[in-house]
């Protein structure tokens, strides 16, 4: 088989079976970078050179005995992460050739763990998208398309679509990614791989780009669910630099994957029937049901009332604490600076924060000051905080009967570049299922689960109790076993 | 609410984010929409709610004052868009 | 406590009361800063101490110091105030070039301390009663130095992130005397407790000063605050000339608007800092970085056990045990350093004449040789020793002012006692050479005796100052009283 269409645990036993190096597991996703990368677009910045040096060296590792549980694991990192001596942009014109002199707890401990790094990946701008579509290094192209339609492109989702498109492009094997309102598991279901998005505060916040510092979580993607599991093992772990950090152990998530359904009660929240959500939709949420159901859990219909106000309330949250982490882009210490000749102070931040953002980022900056200026604050950001615990207490309530909740990932299949672009708000609806699991801080996994009529894949989505992600893994193994998944995207490694 | 293109302005002024006047009514008109879609959750009765603000654990962990940051200003200034010696250096401010 | 009469600035329509309240922040002594492991040092070379939080580099994030909070509670303990424990960290939103996060954190709708109190201690040996309103802790923010280059602000960071405690007094304050009290008061408290240096020239304690002008018995009329006065003397100078340009605004027809004003100490007035005014709209919520500050009861129990004797309970003390007057005991409270120097003169000994000493003496001696009473060129035991000499009629105490001369001027500190030796200044209580220096005196002025005896008692003073120099100051005063009284009569 190609090492590129290797499980990170294939590839793992290859490696120290000796039955490929490092190297060369290495080399295959270059290779399969400078063949694809051109028209994908999926990584911002391949550091090729960065990632054989990384393979030389768990190459030596793997020949000392002396292998790390990812070692020579080659991985796409989301340029929101930031990394040492390596330039990281978050998809935005403003942060110019930032260089960081640090690198972020996430990524840290995958390279403690041994994993290598292939490169950085695209991303909507500043993690605000969810088409890919507002990176200012150009939108990412979906590896799938649709049957006998190889003329339309399709967007990845987003905002972690380079990643999504690199996993299921096979051009890494795995990729880390953030989710701040759906940014893992959306472009997870559009690129048809599994992503999680643990509980807030399973992973550390250190190090990456802020975008909504009550919601953003890193989380990793993969094409399976166990290799999910192995690297958010990895990933995840307490941070005494985070304050929001949990001071909890990191469970044995890989061994979770084989946990039985017998037993487990599964909720499916009738809210999430929503107006115009597609019938193929409505048919794979059933089947994901029949196949728990099958595998011996029980089945029961909960109700998540505040639902259909989660993403006005995301909507007023997100920018609100974005329109605040952004002020620090300011042309002053780092990053862009725009000025003209006899520019004052605040004439230089307007001309360098003007260019430097593009339109959605600065739309949501417009928004975000809004809804927390003078007059505002409490019709807007109070109210939302308050719906909000409305909707995290929806779910408590939800969590005292049920063990997981099977809702579908997102609305529709991937579109195409350009669509939905006119109208905000039809874009912010791509986020209606996850977005409740930021706002209320829970777990959440999306798994392929099937292909629409157009041949694209569609995914279910598995959230948990928080610090839960055990289960949450074992029913994405679960849906994963039975709807045995294996469509791969037209554009691929090999392909 | 609406907001005209006064208020765009002004937001916009705070935000420090140079719009062209052209584009004004347009962003006024989209903002609009966001917000009037944002609305609906006057809807929701939140009397005697508590606000949630995120993470879910109670206490904040306090770190001890022990000195084990800092001195590096090369690596705090190397990113500089401006430095003159060992300051940023920014369009001088007139009080 | 007394009634003294009150403060006024007369108009041309009579007589107006000024109200005052500060905000003073005081910056926390602590090693690291707020929320990074960065030194607060003073005086650093530019940019030395800035982690990368400081600087608000992407994906940073603060993590709370505790002895900050241990030193805001300890603050809000010694201001005999509320201590919350649960508060909230907020972020107030503005651009700044030395502001490098765009946002202060600070605390806005739940501070850390509440209301509490403070007593100042008047000239005039009265005390006075003032409310804090609150104590909260927030960040500095950095220095932009608009000197060094024709056009450039340069941008140093080191302060960015030390902590700071915002204190809002209640508007109390009702002269620019009492101002000047309460600065000194919270001055004293704060070092008391060591959790700020008070060093106004250096910037660790400033204030911002809100004045307003009423007729006495009105309602409060609009204030203005004026900011960073960074002196006791400014702050009382900016009251006076703020007080009387609000009166002349008022009596001209026209109304005080709420605004910022800044302290002009060159020309003595402050104007409108419009610039600062422009559109303020901090847009304060709850720093998502960070979790409320819980604060465990048990702690600051802990806390409380271990803050030292405050001033009040001090002067008290001084007053109760040692019967000093209410003045006397507040000038020796004022600084810790002070107190224990008078302290250990005082243990064992006449605490009033260790007082007078102290307040008289090595006050005056101090401030000629300019040195702070912790490099006293006479120490406490030395002093003490001197006092012991005279009680125990060692030396007189004319004698013990020149001793005293002689240990200041050695700048050795050296014991007294090796002084009354070497220098042969142990006075003389042997009666017999007492009444040869009386014989003496009287042989030689045998017309002042006749004058004495015939009724000028007057002269007795003449004789003692006659016996003393022929026995060069040596004699013991009471003896040669004596013996004069005998041989006259
Ligand atoms: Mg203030
Ligand atoms: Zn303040």
């Amino acid at each position: 088989m190609s090492l590129t269409e290797l499980s990170i645990a294939e590839a793992r036993a290859g490696l120290d079976r000796k039955s490929f190096s490092a190297v060369e597991l290495a080399q295959a996703h270059l290779d399969a970078i400078a063949a694809l990368n051109p028209r994908l677009n999926a990584f911002i910045l391949p550091t090729p050179e960065r990632a054989l040096a990384d393979a030389r060296a768990a190459d030596d590792r793997i020949a000392r005995g002396a292998a790390r549980p990812l070692e020579g694991i080659p991985l796409g990192i989301k340029d929101l992460f930031c990394t040492r001596g390596v330039r990281s942009t978050a998809g935005s014109r403003i942060l110019g050739n930032f260089v960081p002199p640090y690198e972020s707890t996430v990524t840290a401990n995958l390279f403690r763990d041994g994993a290598v790094m292939l490169g950085k990946t695209n991303l909507d701008e500043f993690a605000m998208g969810s088409s890919n579509m507002t990176s200012a290094y150009g939108g990412v192209e979906n590896p799938w398309q649709r049957k006998g339609d190889a003329a339309t492109r399709l967007v990845p989702g987003g905002s972690s679509g380079g990643s999504a498109a690199a996993v299921a492009a096979r051009l890494c094997l795995g990729a880390t990614a953030t989710d701040t309102g759906g940014s893992i598991r959306q472009p997870a279901a559009f690129c048809g791989i599994a992503g999680i998005k643990p509980t807030y505060g399973r992973c550390s916040r250190w190090g990456i780009v802020a975008f909504a510092s009550s919601l953003d979580q890193a989380g990793p993607m993969a094409r399976s669910v166990r290799d999910n599991a192995i690297l958010l093992g990895s990933m995840a772990g307490f941070d005494p630099k985070d304050s929001t950090s949990a001071e909890r152990p990191v469970p044995d998530f890989a061994a979770a994957c084989d946990q039985p359904m017998k037993g487990l009660r599964i909720g499916v929240p009738k809210e999430y029937r929503v107006p115009g959500m597609s019938a193929e939709i409505e048919a794979l949420w059933q089947q994901g049901m029949a196949w728990l159901r099958e595998q011996g859990a029980e089945i029961r219909e909960i109700s998540l009332p505040h639902t259909k106000y989660a993403l006005p309330t995301y909507y007023i949250v997100a920018p609100a604490e974005a329109s605040s982490n952004l002020a620090r882009y300011d042309g002053v210490r780092y990053g862009l600076r725009v000025i003209e000749p006899g520019d004052s102070l605040d004439e230089m931040y307007e001309r360098t924060r003007g260019e430097g953002f593009g339109a959605e980022v600065r739309r949501r900056i417009l928004i975000g000051t809004y809804v927390l200026s003078a007059g505002y604050y409490d019709a807007y950001y109070l109210k939302a905080q308050k719906v909000r615990a409305l909707i995290a207490r929806d779910f408590e309530r939800a969590f005292a009967d049920v063990d997981a909740i099977l809702t579908p990932t997102a609305p529709s299949a991937a579109f195409g570049m350009g669509e939905k672009m006119d109208d905000p708000v039809t874009m912010y609806l791509n986020d209606v299922f996850t977005v409740t699991a930021n706002l209320a801080g829970l777990p959440g996994l999306s798994v392929p689960a099937g292909l629409s009529a157009e041949g694209l894949p569609l995914g279910l989505q598995v959230v948990g109790r928080a610090f839960d992600e055990e289960t949450v893994f074992a029913v994405g193994a679960a849906i994963e076993r039975a709807a045995g998944f294996t469509a791969r995207p037209v554009l691929r490694a090999g392909g | 609410m609406s907001l005209d293109a006064a208020t765009v302005r002004r937001i916009a002024s705070l935000a420090r984010l140079r719009v062209p006047e052209d584009q004004l009514p347009r962003l006024g008109q989209e903002l609009n929409a966001i917000l009037g879609w944002i609305e609906q959750l006057n809807e929701v009765n939140t009397g005697g709610v508590e606000p949630l603000t995120g993470s879910a654990a109670l206490a904040m962990r306090m770190r001890e004052d022990v000195v084990n940051d800092g001195a590096q200003p090369e690596a705090v200034l190397s990113n500089a868009p401006e430095r003159i010696d060992a300051f940023y250096a920014v369009p001088k401010v007139v009080e | 406590m007394s009634e003294a009469k009150p403060y006024r600035v007369s108009g041309d329509t009579g007589e107006w009361e000024v109200v005052i309240g500060l905000e003073v922040h005081a910056q926390v002594i602590s090693n690291a800063k707020l929320f990074s492991g960065a030194a607060t040092a003073f005086g650093a070379e530019p940019n030395t101490q800035v982690s990368f939080v400081d600087a608000a580099f992407p994906g940073m994030l603060p993590v709370i110091n505790r002895e900050c909070v241990a030193q805001a509670v300890r603050t809000g303990l010694g201001l005999n105030a509320e201590i919350n424990l649960v508060s909230v960290f907020d972020r107030k939103n503005y651009f700044y070039a030395d502001l490098p996060a765009g946002y202060q954190i600070s605390q806005y709708s739940r501070p850390v301390v509440g209301k509490g109190t403070i007593l100042l201690d008047m000239p005039d040996g009265t005390t006075r009663e003032v409310g804090i309103t609150r104590l909260h802790l927030e960040q500095d923010a950095g220095k932009s130095l608009h000197d060094q280059h024709p056009a450039k602000s340069l941008i140093d960071l080191n302060r960015a992130g030390v902590a700071l405690m915002e204190i809002v007094s209640e508007p109390d304050m009702r002269s620019p005397e009492e101002a000047g009290a309460y600065l000194r008061k919270l001055r004293t408290i704060l070092r008391y407790l060591g959790t700020c240096d008070g060093n106004m020239e250096e910037g660790s304690m400033r204030c911002d000063v809100n004045v307003s002008v009423r007729k006495p018995g009105e309602g409060f009329r609009t204030r203005c605050e004026v900011k960073n006065v960074n002196s006791v003397r400014f702050v009382m100078q900016a009251i006076e000339v703020e007080a009387l340009r609000q009166v002349r605004v008022w009596e001209e027809g026209g109304a005080v608007e709420q605004e910022t004003r800044l302290y002009d100490a060159n020309k003595g007035q402050t104007r409108s800092m419009r610039s600062k005014e422009h559109a303020h709209d901090y847009r304060y919520f709850p720093d998502p970085d960070l979790l409320p500050l819980v604060l465990d009861p048990a702690w600051v129990e802990e806390l409380k056990r271990g803050l030292p004797e405050l001033p009040d309970a001090r002067k008290a003390r001084y007053m109760r045990d040692f019967g000093l007057s209410a003045y006397d005991a507040g000038v020796l409270v004022l600084e810790q350093e002070t107190a224990a120097y008078y302290e250990a003169v005082a243990k064992g000994r006449d605490a009033k004449l260790a007082a007078n000493w102290v307040m008289g003496d090595l006050f005056a001696a101090l401030n000629k040789t300019g040195r702070s009473i912790e490099n006293s060129p006479v120490s406490a035991g030395n002093l003490g020793r001197l006092l012991d000499l005279m009680a125990d009629n060692t030396i007189s105490g004319r004698i013990a002012k020149q001793v005293f001369e002689t240990m200041i001027e050695a700048g050795t500190d050296p014991d007294p006692a090796a002084i009354v030796e070497a220098e042969g200044l142990r006075q003389v209580t042997d009666t017999g050479a007492i009444e040869a220096a009386v014989d003496a005196v009287m042989a030689k002025n045998a017309d002042k005796v006749a004058e004495y005896r015939s009724g000028k008692d007057k002269l007795f003073g003449f004789f003692v100052g006659q016996v003393m120099k022929a026995m060069a100051g040596k004699g013991n005063p009471a003896l040669v009283n004596d013996v004069l009284k005998k041989k006259l009569s």
